[in-house]
């Protein structure tokens, strides 16, 4: 269903609420809320046509600063609740603020479900690798051996990766981004909008608490630019301080070059396509690692139009609406097996 | 007819179909109830398969019945049978213990080999005397025989062809009960109506059932039962599942709302969940949730949009969604949430009956988290019960969990088709009905305290709502200390205040006698049927029984205050009797338990009720 858009213009004030927001200062948070804010600017949503449904943690109190219709739920159970809102009114412009433990520990399965379903609604996923509200235990998204209060002699499990999960449900939209970069992340969280089906953003977020800098290595803004790749639609794959690194294909595998070095042109280099049905690529982009010595895939990696689930169930309930005379229980009891005592 | 049969007038009779999973007994069963309530008897009947799909063929295990009392007066399946058709040795093995004497038992001869024993662990060839039914009548027929025989010419498959003789043994019935069978004919027909050559093999072979009977001059009773002047209007046979669901779709139409189901499969509440998602002619939104939590989460999610939302589950999927009922406590959300009990602990008897939810019901939260509770007590007052857990539940802004239990579910009987005219409105408690201008989702009618409920999605009413404790006056977070006592009490006196909206509990049987029976949910019809049985004895007794139990009903105290004795009859270890007494101080209780996973029997009761009254 199209977004609903009206003539009178709205300002970021219209969906700020005037709750005090309660966040630590310096956390990701503050920018990811404000992202939101400009993002709805700019698709002029009317803010009761918003619903923002959260679950438990820091992330998930972010419906509270919303002035639009807002619903903090249970921990994990998020997903669930919003496939509920989606399904129950499809004209609703449907959000999920969540986090790394509310969708990838506790609310795996209605995570992972919600993207099978491809039910319409645009869930931000905020990861800072760490329990905030419960005060520091590692996260389904920590790296192998982080220290932290569960964990003092380091973690022995490896973490998800939110992409993987994501395309493994068969995701139509992948997005990451970072939360101090408004510019970008605003943008991105408006294309998550336009999206039709399950959207789902990973927000590289900061937690200056419990896990300062965990993304640091990656988002500085000392080597953001080498150590990341905003990747556009149809747009070469070229990063860098100078644009003169690109990503070219490698038999099967992907590989970083130096234009203009060991024989590699511009013409090498590979052009994004988010909306190939087949997500091999997106994966393998997605999965790009500074460690590996690529930069970090950060922008729309996958965007294909699918069937909606919400809308699906309204035509299924439409198709068979149009073949059948049954207008109430009344009528539906009369066609069935019954007899008369006269 | 042979002067050798000796036709018997009865009032009400028992007769049990049996045999394995796979015979059609449900099937035979059904016919013979839908014929009978066509005839203006009433019934209730009572599946009893087991939890295997297909269990070893021929095993004690793999037995599979459907019992129905038919008749005059009936309020439940009746305790032992008067006629019992055994498939199979396991299957009269199992229910052996469940006939009365002289009664008749149908056995097809072709499955009672030595082989065939054996599987039932029998030890002797001799199974009637081994089980000690000395005065039983036995119809010992070939039914697969003469089944295969009736068939000879007609070109389908021998195992379709052994399939039919659910129908011969149907035919037998029909002849020992002098039930016309073109009326099955005509069911058959129907049920077949894309089959044209499988509706003509049952037909012939229950034809022959029939006049097999008629032609053998078998010495055997055959019975003809009285049937009653019932109300004038359409009927249709319900099972209490299915009523459930329409109960359900006439509260949304009455409403006017959209129906919303979140569910995930579990025997035995699915049945609702298969015929509501089949209601997408009556625009019925239905989703298949991953799992259970996710069924009262994506309710619960439509709710905050504005549909009569509902989540259907037995015990075991109940206590998953205990956290997110809670989180419908806090928010007040309006929210339907069926349970249909099981035997439990655990996985326990998934197909078998209890009563073992109640304090589940009550309590299953954390926190202090009143809720609706309301009970059905039959087949078909599974459909007011779930008009009336929707009714409270949007006019009051609450969640409600109805319990029904496997019993009732399964079981059905005749249903007069309602006229929804005569049901009382459904007003939702939406900002509609505010009058005032200054809302916020904290604002609440002063005398119900039901919080005006705002659909996501209109415009001017924009909150937000969650499960943490919030402001009394403004709806925004709060910790404060006062505030939470106060949120506290006006949520539990919300729900205490319901007593204004319900009806008054009602006195059945002997209301001046000095023992009073108390029953609730699923066991009225072996409740009543006990009571009826006392007074027309010397023994009288008062019977109330309880549908709606979270608030009880306001005269409740009055009603129990009458009585020397009160006799609480459940199927758990004494959850109703221990609720009353914690509301109530100082009853003069006994209590009647019995947790076997099967219906009580009237003769259990109607003991326990004499020996406690001489006592």
């Amino acid at each position: 269903m199209e977004t609903v858009l009206k003539k009178v213009s709205h300002e970021i004030k219209d969906y700020k609420s005037d709750q005090y927001v309660r966040w630590c200062p310096g956390c990701g948070d503050h920018a990811v809320l404000s992202c939101l804010h400009k993002a709805m600017v700019a698709l002029q949503l009317e803010p009761h046509q918003v619903a923002v449904i959260s679950g438990i943690g820091c992330s998930s109190r972010l419906p509270y600063y919303m002035n639009t219709y807002g619903f903090h739920t249970i921990h994990g159970r998020g997903a669930a609740v919003a496939t509920g809102v989606k399904v129950a009114k499809p004209e609703l412009s449907v959000w999920l603020a969540t986090g790394d433990g509310d969708s990838l520990a506790i609310g795996g399965n209605h995570f992972i479900h919600a993207v099978r379903r491809n039910v319409d609604i645009n869930i931000l996923l905020l990861n800072n690798k760490i329990y905030g509200l419960t005060k520091g235990q590692y996260s389904p998204t920590c790296d192998r051996g982080f220290v932290s209060k569960s964990s003092p002699y380091g973690t022995v499990e490896d973490p998800f990766r939110p992409i993987e999960l994501a395309l493994g449900a068969r995701g139509t939209f992948f997005a990451r981004c970072i939360d101090v970069d408004i510019k970008n992340t605003s943008v991105i969280f408006a294309d998550a909008e336009k999206h039709k089906g399950t959207s789902v953003v990973e927000i590289l977020q900061n937690c200056v608490i419990f896990n300062d800098d965990i993304h640091k290595e990656i988002v500085d803004k000392a080597y953001r630019d080498d150590r990341t790749i905003l990747l556009k639609q149809g747009e070469k794959m070229v990063f860098g301080t100078n644009m003169d690194k690109g990503i070219v294909r490698d038999g099967f595998s992907l590989k970083m070059v130096t234009i203009g070095q060991d024989g590699y042109t511009l013409e090498d280099v590979l052009v994004h396509d988010a909306t190939t049905v087949d997500n091999t690529l997106h994966l393998k982009l997605g999965l790009m690692d500074p460690k590996d010595g690529f930069p970090l895939a950060i922008g729309v990696i996958r965007n294909v139009d699918s069937l909606c689930y919400d809308q699906e169930v309204e035509q299924q309930i439409e198709d068979v609406q149009s073949k059948t005379p049954i207008r109430s229980l009344n009528d539906l009891l009369m066609q069935g097996e019954i007899w008369e005592v006269k | 007819m042979s002067d050798q049969v000796q036709i018997k007038d009865v009032q009400d009779i028992v007769i049990r179909f049996s045999g394995d999973s796979g015979d059609g007994m449900q099937l035979s069963g059904t016919l013979f109830s839908s014929l009978s309530a066509i005839l203006g008897n009433q019934i209730a009947t009572f599946p009893d398969f087991p939890a295997e799909i297909r269990a070893p063929q021929g095993t004690l295990s793999g037995v599979s019945g459907y019992q129905m009392q038919v008749g005059k007066s009936v309020y439940n399946s009746g305790g032992k049978s008067d006629v019992l058709i055994a498939m199979n040795p396991a299957a009269l093995k199992v229910n052996a213990k469940h006939l009365k004497p002289n009664s008749v038992i149908i056995i097809d001869t072709d499955s009672f080999a030595k082989r065939d024993l054996e599987k039932a662990d029998f030890k002797t060839e001799a199974p009637f005397v081994e089980l000690s039914l000395t005065t039983q009548q036995i119809v010992a027929v070939p039914i697969s025989t003469l089944t295969k025989e009736s068939l000879s010419d007609f070109d389908l498959d021998m195992k379709s062809k052994i399939r039919c003789k659910n129908m011969f043994a149907l035919g037998l019935v029909c002849w020992l009960f002098n039930r016309p069978i073109d009326v099955v004919n005509e069911m058959l027909s129907n049920k077949f109506s894309k089959k044209p050559i499988l509706a003509q093999a049952n037909l012939t072979v229950l034809a022959n059932g029939y006049n097999y009977g008629q032609n053998r001059d078998m010495t055997v009773t055959s019975y003809r039962i009285e049937s009653l002047n019932m109300e004038k209007g359409f009927y249709m046979d319900v099972n209490g599942n299915t009523a459930t669901a329409y109960g359900l779709i006439a509260a949304a139409e009455k409403s006017g709302l959209q129906l919303f189901l979140g569910s995930y499969p579990i025997t035995p509440a699915t049945d609702i969940l298969h015929e509501l998602v089949k209601r997408k002619d009556l625009g019925v939104k239905v989703i298949q949730a991953e799992d259970e939590i996710a069924g009262v989460c994506t309710a619960i999610g439509a709710s905050f949009a504005g549909d009569l939302a509902v989540t259907t589950t037995s015990g075991p999927g109940l206590a998953l969604k205990g956290e997110a009922i809670g989180l419908a406590v806090m928010a007040e959300l309006p929210l339907v949430v069926v349970d249909v009990q099981r035997g439990g602990p655990s996985t326990g008897l998934p197909t078998k009956t209890e009563q073992t939810d109640l304090r589940q019901a009550l309590y299953g939260r954390n926190g202090e988290s009143p809720i609706v509770v309301i009970a059905a007590s039959s087949p078909t007052n599974c459909f007011d019960s779930a008009y009336w857990a929707s009714k409270l539940a949007l006019e009051h802004i609450t969640p409600v969990i109805l319990l029904t239990d496997s019993y009732i579910a399964n079981g059905a009987s005749a249903w007069k088709i309602p006229n929804l005219k005569n049901y009382p409105q459904i007003i939702p408690h939406t900002i509609d009905q505010y009058s005032g201008s200054d809302w916020n989702v904290a604002t609440r009618d002063e005398s119900t305290f039901a919080r005006y409920w705002a659909a996501a999605g209109t415009e001017g009413y924009t909150h937000r709502i969650g499960g943490l404790e919030r402001d009394y006056k403004t709806g925004a977070i709060s910790t404060d200390p006062d505030n939470h006592q106060k949120m506290v009490d006006t949520r539990k006196e919300k729900i205490a205040r319901i007593a204004n909206f319900i009806p008054e509990q009602t006195v059945l049987g002997e209301e001046s006698a000095d023992t009073l029976i108390i029953g609730w949910g699923g066991t009225y019809g072996h409740l009543r049927e006990a009571v009826e049985l006392m007074n027309r004895g010397s023994k009288k007794v008062a019977f109330t029984h309880f549908t709606f139990i979270s608030p009880l009903p306001k005269n409740t105290g009055d009603i129990l205050r009458k009585y020397k004795k009160i006799i609480v009859a459940e199927q758990n270890n004494g959850q109703f009797a221990g609720y009353l007494s914690e509301q109530f101080s100082n009853l003069p209780i006994v209590k009647y338990n019995v947790v076997n996973g099967q219906p009580f029997t009237v003769s259990e009761l109607t003991d326990f009720f004499t020996k406690e009254i001489e006592g």
